[in-house]
C-alpha cells in the first residue's frame, strides 16, 4: 500500500515527530511505502504533488487542523488522534488498509503506481494526479458510501412494513385508494401508531430515512471534493433536488456543483481581517446561495418542463403497440429510480389503473422491481466487480427489489451511472414488454411480491421479472468488465496493482 | 550552539510523584543552569500545553514541553522515576520524563534537533538504553549519540 500522511499537534515540537516516526517504522515493517509531512515547528517538508497523486490512501494524524487538507480531496482518508498514531501505528495502518479494501479496484488502479512501472511514466509524463474520471468516481463513491446506510435502513423498514401490515399500509399512511378501498391517510403523526399500528410507523420512518438519500449523496459528494466547506451547499443542493423532483441524478449534479463552487470560493484570496469569518459565515452563505439558485433556476425549471413534455408524449402513445409501450415504461422506470422520468412512468401507471388498465400498472411495478434485483444478482454471482459497501447494499437489494423499492439500485447507479443505468434500463424494458405480451395485470399500485395474491396471471408476471433481472445482471457484469479494461493504464494491469498493494 | 543536555540537567532518581511537581523540579534544574529565564512564566506555558492534551505516551514516557519566551536556548531536562509519574498515558505512569524547552522564536535548526529527539523516543531500544543508564553522563552521551549523532 502506498501511503501519504500528515502529522500535526498543538506545539509542533514533540508529538508531530513521534507520530511520524511511529508511522514510518510501522509502515516499513509491514512493507508499505510511506511519505510523511510533519506540520511542526521544524520547518516544512511538504508532500510533493507526485507523492499525493500516486498514494493509495491518506492518513491524517492530527489534533489540530491539518493545513492544505484540500490536497487530499477524493482520496480514501483515515483521520486519527495523534496519540493513536504514536501508541498504535499498526492499528492505524490496518484502518487504512481496510478503507482501501473497500475502495473499488478500478478507482484505485490508476493511482496505485508503487513502484510506478516505467511504461506508465513514459505513457503519461505530465500525469500530476489521478485522471479526471478517477477523481470523479472517488467523489461519487464517497457520497454513495454515506448514503448506503440510509437506503438499507429506510428500504428494509418499508419492506418490513409491507410484510407486517400488507401492501395497503402505504395507502393507509399517505391516503388514497388501494384495491377499491379508500383511506383518508394520517395527517397527525402523533396518531400514526394508533391508526396504522407498528407497520404504519415503520413505513413512515422508512420514508423519512429515504428522504435523506439525495441530500446525503449530494452533501458527501461535495464533501469529498471540497472538504467541510462543501457539506452545507451539497446538502442544501440535495434537499432542493428533492424539492424540484430531480431525483438522485439531480442530487448528483447538485453535489458536484456544490463541491465545485465551494472549491472556487476557497481559492479566492481574502484579506486577513475577513479570513476569520470565511469558514463560518461567508463560504456557507455564498456557496449555498449560488448552488441553490442554480438548482432552482437552471435545473428545476427544465426538469419541470421535461416532465410535462414526457407526460403529454406518453398520453399521446395510448392505444399504440402495447408491447412497445411496456418496454418504454421499463426504460423510464430504470432510468432514474425515483427521479422525474421514473415518476412520469409511475404516474402514467397510476392513471392507467384509475382508467381500468391493470396491465400497464403491472408492467410499471415489475420494471421497477428489476433494477435492485438485478444488482443483487450481479453482486452475488460476481462479487469481485463490486466494492464491499456495494456488496452489502446488494444483499439488502433482494428485499428492496422484491418490495418494488427501486431506490435500492441508487447506490450502484450513483457510483457508476454510465455503466449501471443503461444496463438496468435494458432489463426493465424486457420486463415491461414481457408483462404486456403475457397480459399480466396488477390492481395494486405498489407492494411488489407482497401483493402477488392480487396479481392477474402471477406466473407470467414473475417470468417477466426473472427475465429482466437476468438480462440486467448480465449487462451489468459485461459493462463492469468492459469498462475496467479501458480504465487501466497501459503497463499497469490489475495484477500488477495487486502485487503493489500486497508489497 | 550550547549543549542540548548536560549532566546537571539530569535527575536519575526523580522523587516527585505528581505531574506538576515533577515538571517543576526539572524546570528548576533548567532555571538553575540559566536555560530558563523565568521559572514561573515557563511553568505556566508548560501547564497550558499539558492542559490541551496530556503528554504521556505509551511505553512509560512523559514529555512535558513548551515553546516559551522564557527559554534562552533549546534544552532538555531529563528525569527518571522508579515509582512512575502519571502523565495521562493509557498504559500507566511515565518512568522516563523529558522536559523539552524550546525558545519561542527558535530557529529551524533548533527545532529540527528537538524533532529528532521526539523521533528517537518511539524506539524501544532508545527507551531501554535510557532506563538502563548508570549515571547522568551516560544519559548525556546517549542523547548526544542518538539525537545529535555525535
Amino acid at each position: 500500500m502506498k501511503i501519504v500522511a500528515v502529522t500535526s499537534c498543538p506545539t509542533g515540537i514533540a508529538h508531530t515527530y513521534m507520530a511520524a516516526e511511529s508511522l514510518e517504522e510501522a509502515a516499513k515493517e509491514a512493507g508499505h511505502s510511506i511519505a510523511v509531512e510533519t506540520q511542526g515547528a521544524a520547518g516544512a517538508n511538504p508532500l510533493t504533488d507526485e507523492q499525493i497523486a500516486s498514494a493509495d490512501v491518506v492518513i491524517l494524524a492530527a489534533d489540530v487542523e491539518v493545513r492544505n487538507r484540500e490536497r487530499f480531496a477524493g482520496k480514501p482518508t483515515v483521520t486519527v488522534p495523534i496519540k493513536r498514531a504514536i501508541n498504535d501505528p499498526n492499528a492505524v495502518l490496518g484502518q487504512a488498509a481496510a478503507l482501501l479494501a473497500a475502495e473499488p479496484v478500478a478507482a484505485a488502479a490508476p493511482a496505485a503506481g508503487s513502484p510506478p512501472p516505467p511504461a506508465r511514466v513514459a505513457a503519461t509524463p505530465a500525469d500530476r494526479g489521478p485522471s479526471g474520471a478517477t477523481r470523479l468516481r472517488q467523489w461519487l463513491m464517497t457520497g454513495v458510501s454515506y448514503m448506503i446506510p440510509f437506503v438499507a435502513a429506510g428500504g428494509i423498514l418499508i419492506a418490513l412494513s409491507f410484510v407486517i401490515g400488507g401492501a395497503q399500509i402505504a395507502t393507509k399512511v399517505n391516503g388514497g385508494t388501494f384495491h377499491g378501498v379508500t383511506y383518508p391517510g394520517v395527517t397527525d403523526i402523533s396518531k400514526l401508531l394508533a391508526q396504522t399500528g407498528l407497520a404504519g410507523v415503520m413505513f413512515k420512518i422508512g420514508g423519512i430515512s429515504f428522504s435523506m438519500l439525495v441530500p446525503i449523496l449530494a452533501g458527501f459528494i461535495a464533501y469529498a471534493m471540497a472538504d467541510r466547506p462543501g457539506l452545507v451547499p451539497g446538502i442544501v443542493a440535495g434537499l432542493l433536488a428533492n424539492a424540484i423532483g430531480a431525483g438522485f441524478l439531480g442530487g448528483l449534479v447538485g453535489g458536484l456543483l456544490a463541491g465545485g463552487v465551494a472549491l472556487a470560493i476557497l481559492r479566492i484570496k481574502v484579506p486577513k481581517a475577513v479570513a476569520g469569518i470565511m469558514p463560518v459565515v461567508v463560504i456557507p452563505l455564498v456557496s449555498t446561495l449560488i448552488v441553490g439558485f442554480l438548482m432552482i433556476a437552471a435545473v428545476g425549471q427544465p426538469i419541470a418542463a421535461a416532465t410535462r413534455g414526457l407526460t403529454d408524449w406518453l398520453n399521446g402513445l395510448n392505444g399504440s403497440n402495447a408491447i412497445a409501450l411496456g418496454a418504454l415504461l421499463g426504460l423510464m422506470m430504470a432510468f432514474d429510480m425515483g427521479g422525474p422520468v421514473n415518476k412520469v412512468a409511475y404516474t402514467f401507471g397510476l392513471a392507467s389503473l384509475a382508467a381500468g388498465n391493470q396491465q400497464v400498472m403491472a408492467a410499471v411495478m415489475a420494471a421497477g422491481m428489476t433494477p435492485p434485483l438485478a444488482l443483487a444478482l450481479a453482486t452475488a454471482v460476481r462479487p469481485g466487480l463490486f466494492t464491499k459497501p456495494e456488496r452489502e447494499a446488494g444483499n439488502a437489494a433482494w428485499l428492496l427489489g422484491a418490495s418494488f423499492i427501486t431506490e435500492g439500485a441508487i447506490p450502484f447507479a450513483a457510483a457508476d451511472p454510465l455503466r449501471i443505468i443503461p444496463s438496468l434500463m435494458v432489463g426493465s424494458a424486457v420486463t415491461g414488454a414481457v408483462v404486456m405480451a403475457l397480459h399480466a395485470a396488477s390492481p395494486a399500485p405498489h407492494g411488489g411480491i407482497w401483493v402477488i395474491g392480487l396479481i392477474g396471471k402471477p406466473l407470467a408476471w414473475l417470468v417477466a421479472i426473472v427475465a429482466g433481472t437476468a438480462v440486467s445482471a448480465a449487462c451489468v457484469v459485461v459493462a463492469k468488465g468492459l469498462g475496467r479494461r479501458s480504465l487501466a493504464t497501459p503497463g499497469l494491469t490489475v495484477d500488477s496493482r495487486k502485487v503493489a498493494v500486497a508489497g | 550552539m550550547s549543549e542540548l543536555i548536560t549532566t546537571d540537567l539530569v535527575d536519575l532518581d526523580l522523587k516527585a510523584t505528581e505531574r506538576g511537581e515533577a515538571t517543576a523540579h526539572l524546570a528548576g534544574l533548567l532555571a538553575a543552569a540559566g536555560r530558563v529565564t523565568d521559572l514561573e512564566g515557563f511553568l505556566a506555558d508548560v501547564r497550558a500545553r499539558e492542559a490541551q492534551m496530556p503528554t504521556g505516551i505509551e511505553g512509560g514516557i512523559g514529555i512535558p514541553h513548551a515553546r516559551s519566551r522564557f527559554v534562552a536556548a533549546p534544552t532538555l531536562g531529563f528525569g527518571r522515576s522508579t515509582a512512575g509519574v502519571d502523565f495521562g498515558a493509557e498504559d500507566g505512569p511515565a518512568h522516563l520524563i523529558f522536559l523539552i524547552a524550546a525558545p519561542e522564536g527558535g530557529d529551524s535548526d533548533h527545532m529540527t534537533i528537538l524533532s529528532k529527539l521526539a523521533r528517537r523516543l518511539v524506539h524501544r531500544s532508545f527507551r531501554e538504553a535510557l532506563l538502563g543508564a548508570g549515571d547522568p553522563q551516560a544519559i548525556v552521551d546517549l542523547v548526544d549519540k542518538e539525537v545529535l549523532g555525535k
